[in-house]
């Protein structure tokens, strides 16, 4: 997923959020009785996707190439900002106005299309095309699969969370990176004394406080203990297992372990990645979407190599595999299923010939990611940031277990219920027990 | 959403006159009436029907009785957010009104400082209400806020991170930005005054604060109504500001019953219960908007000019 700039958020939640009384509540409800065929009008396949530096342009670039090179089948490309297009897709989607080509993030959104009957099954073409298949990251068609189908291409790039760090900060106290959770209990009252926050966090999106108990909850009790929860056991989140992870947490908060007022802060605005930069916090779990931010806004922080970066340590006594990891496992292209034939055949060779083609792959590569594709890791040694990049292919290719987020993960309905909850957790305001009571009581929804 | 007060419908008169003549001004209505048939009633049966459905904004709609209103009632998010609604509504009620009206009572006084000043003033109206939030956000970060940047501790606090603290941001920012609107009211309502009256108050030897208690707050009386019902009312619709500032946040501490509405239709997929809580909203809007005309006295139309 993108998370960035400010603008995105805040301004177009609030185009939406201005309709978001009785009047567009009513709109809407005129939506599913239409079902004509898929939107772009007659014949020609459409694409929407997002804006937003780098992504639109190798997009954009990826549509471009395929037009050229198929002048009778082309594709129409429209651009959407983030949370514009969540919403717009979804009404889109409901008014049977989909485009060809769905943009996505898979998991919980995907299924609630799949369970509307919104998008085609893609399993029997990926059968029939394995070289297509074959050559992407296996772990990225997890959030593609529902009830054991695939419903959408991945593509794109990979972006795991993981641990960066100041090594200023750690010289300052002449300590090294945490290899364990006690050592990051115990590194928490030093850095503290040197008035340094031990962790940056932008609190109030919730979703950053959300990937702290992704790993916690991984390391502690593996991928199974989420793993029940989302496949609707009765009571997954009082595991054990669970409760610890969550009482861990809410200790690492009472130890202040970080940064004084995280809940004012958030990630839209990038101060969380200011924070570590600046040299106020020492360390900051996050995407690994947050190192070009870093770069552009860090001054000599990056290009000086201060930043540091592991996969978040293992916890004494846990038994998750320490290789696992979090985050999103690729981007996601769906076909929908009140597009023509045609269009749906358009759409299918662009999947094949387009999308992550080779010019592609470089372009992702070019704009310091790692594309989803194998191999690519032969690409990366030749660039600026090769030693980071390198670590993300490592860090993705060898996880035993990449997980995807929580909240893409489950339902829009749960994924809600969620937020709020973690939220609470982190203000202290709910123990670890009423924690899993709320969320029990969501499971399966 | 809640905006649709009723329509003060001309009250049939007996007056074999005016009835003659209203059959004609009748038709003038017709344009408004349209509208607001087609924007705001029609919506608003919509949303009547949809809360008695479920449907996840993306599949078919199933009609489901009262699972919505069972859900949404049962909630115990509800009663909070109506608390929370009833806190923001109360609290910046309480801030805006003695200060709108004392800026609104200076300003009418005709000398040309303050005509400067009432441009002045009038300034935060101009700014929306996203922008002054992602403007106040950034100053009360506490890491590179304006408590930071000068330095001085005191602004340095969890101001978005602590229940009381936020709810308090709010109502600060929300005072900010209407207190000009209010004040403009007043300024008019204050202008209306005869000064014969001032004039004969002063020959009787009352001073300033006595003018002002006797003669400027009575005759106000009615603009008082009409600003507290903009604002009580207003208050029901801060979404804007609130979803940008705290989010709802810390925790659920400022989810007022909009910010309520909009998470749970366009975030969690839940129309049903959320067209749910958009009834709620309108019945609480309407509600408050009758109190306050029974408030004003039975009859609006009697003069304010009694004794002149």
């Amino acid at each position: 997923m993108e998370r960035t700039t400010i603008s995105r958020r805040t301004f177009l939640n609030l185009a939406v959020g201005a309709g978001a009384g009785a009047a567009l509540a009513a709109c809407g409800s005129s939506g599913p009785t239409g079902s004509t065929g898929g939107g772009g009008g007659a014949g020609s396949t459409s694409y929407w996707f997002l804006t937003g530096a780098p992504g639109e342009a190798i997009r954009q670039g990826s549509v471009d190439r395929f037009n050229q090179a198929n002048p009778d089948t082309q594709i129409k490309a429209t651009t959407f900002q983030n949370d514009a297009y969540k919403t717009k897709i979804k009404t889109a989607i409901g008014a049977g106005q989909a485009p060809t080509i769905i943009w996505g993030w898979g998991g919980g959104g995907l299924k609630s299309y799949v369970d509307a009957g919104q998008v085609d099954d893609l399993t029997g073409w990926f059968g029939e095309n394995a070289a297509v298949r074959d050559r992407l990251f296996p772990s990225s068609f997890g959030a593609a699969t529902i009830d054991g189908k695939i419903y959408a291409m991945p593509a794109e790039t990979v972006q795991p969370i993981v641990l960066f760090y100041d090594k200023r900060a750690f010289d300052k106290i002449k300590a090294e990176p945490p290899q364990s959770w006690d050592d990051i209990m115990a590194l928490v009252p030093k850095f503290n004394a040197a008035n340094i926050a031990p962790f940056s966090l932008g609190g109030q999106s919730r979703w950053t406080n959300m990937m702290w108990l992704e790993f916690l909850f991984d390391r502690i009790g593996g991928a199974e203990v989420f793993q029940a929860v989302f496949d609707g056991e009765k009571d997954a989140w009082s595991n054990p297992k669970s409760i610890e992870a969550l009482t861990r947490m809410q200790d690492l908060i009472k130890a202040d372990g970080f940064v004084k007022g995280f809940s004012s802060i958030t990630a839209d605005s990038n101060a969380d990645q200011a924070l570590l930069y600046t040299g106020r916090a020492a360390m900051m779990l996050h995407g690994t979407w947050t190192y070009g931010g870093m770069k552009a806004d860090g001054g000599d922080f990056v290009s000086g190599g201060n930043l540091g970066w592991m996969n978040f340590p293992p916890v004494e006594g846990g038994t998750g595999d320490p290789s696992d990891t979090v985050g999103n496992p690729g981007q996601y292209l769906s076909i929908s299923s009140k597009a023509t034939a045609e269009q749906k055949e358009t759409a299918k060779k662009f999947f094949t010939e387009a999308v992550l083609s080779d010019a592609e792959v470089q372009a992702w590569i070019d704009a310091g990611s790692v594309p989803i594709v194998k191999g690519s890791e032969s690409k990366l040694a030749g660039t600026a940031d090769a030693e980071f990049l390198n670590f993300v292919y490592e860090t993705s290719a060898n996880a035993k277990v990449f997980a995807q987020s929580w909240d893409q993960a489950l339902s829009p309905t749960a994924a809600e219920k969620l937020l709020d909850n973690i939220a609470q957790l982190f203000q202290l305001s709910i123990t670890p027990q009423q924690y899993a009571a709320n969320m029990n009581g969501v499971i399966g929804q | 959403m809640t905006a649709f007060a009723p329509p003060a419908g001309p009250r049939a008169s007996s007056d074999p006159a005016s009835r003659g003549r209203s059959g004609a001004v009748g038709w003038l209505a017709v344009p408004a009436l349209v509208a607001f048939v087609a924007f705001g009633v029609v919506p608003l049966i919509g949303v009547l029907a949809l809360s008695f459905t479920t449907w996840d904004s993306i599949g078919a709609i199933r009609p489901t009785g009262f699972d919505s209103w069972r859900a949404v009632l049962t909630d115990p998010g509800l009663p909070h957010a109506l608390w929370v609604t009833f806190e923001v509504m109360a609290l910046s009620w309480l801030v805006q009104t003695p200060i709108s009206l004392l800026i609104g009572v200076f300003l009418a006084g005709r000398h040309r400082y303050r005509e400067l000043l009432a441009v002045l003033y009038f300034i935060p109206l101009l700014l929306s209400a996203a922008a002054i939030a992602i403007t106040y956000k950034a100053l009360l970060d506490p890491n590179f806020g304006l408590g930071a940047g000068l330095g001085v501790p005191l602004l340095v606090q969890d101001w978005l991170g602590r229940p009381g603290l936020a709810m308090g941001v709010i109502v600060f920012v929300v005072s900010w930005q209407w207190i000009p609107f209010h004040s403009l009211i007043y300024q008019s309502g204050a202008r209306q005054i005869p000064r014969a009256m001032y004039e004969a108050a002063e020959l009787d030897g009352a001073g300033r604060v006595r003018q002002f208690l006797s003669i400027t707050l009575p005759q106000l009386k009615y603009t008082i109504i009409t600003s507290s019902t903009l604002m009580v009312v207003g208050s029901l619709t801060f979404f804007d500001l609130i979803f940008v500032l705290t989010e709802g946040g810390p925790g659920d501490a400022t989810r007022v019953l909009a910010l309520d509405m909009y998470k749970r239709g366009f975030q969690a997929n839940l129309m049903g219960p959320a067209s749910g809580i958009a009834v709620i909203l309108v019945l609480v809007g309407l509600a408050l908007a009758l109190l306050l005309r029974r408030l004003g006295g039975r009859d609006q139309s009697a003069s304010q000019l009694e004794g002149m």
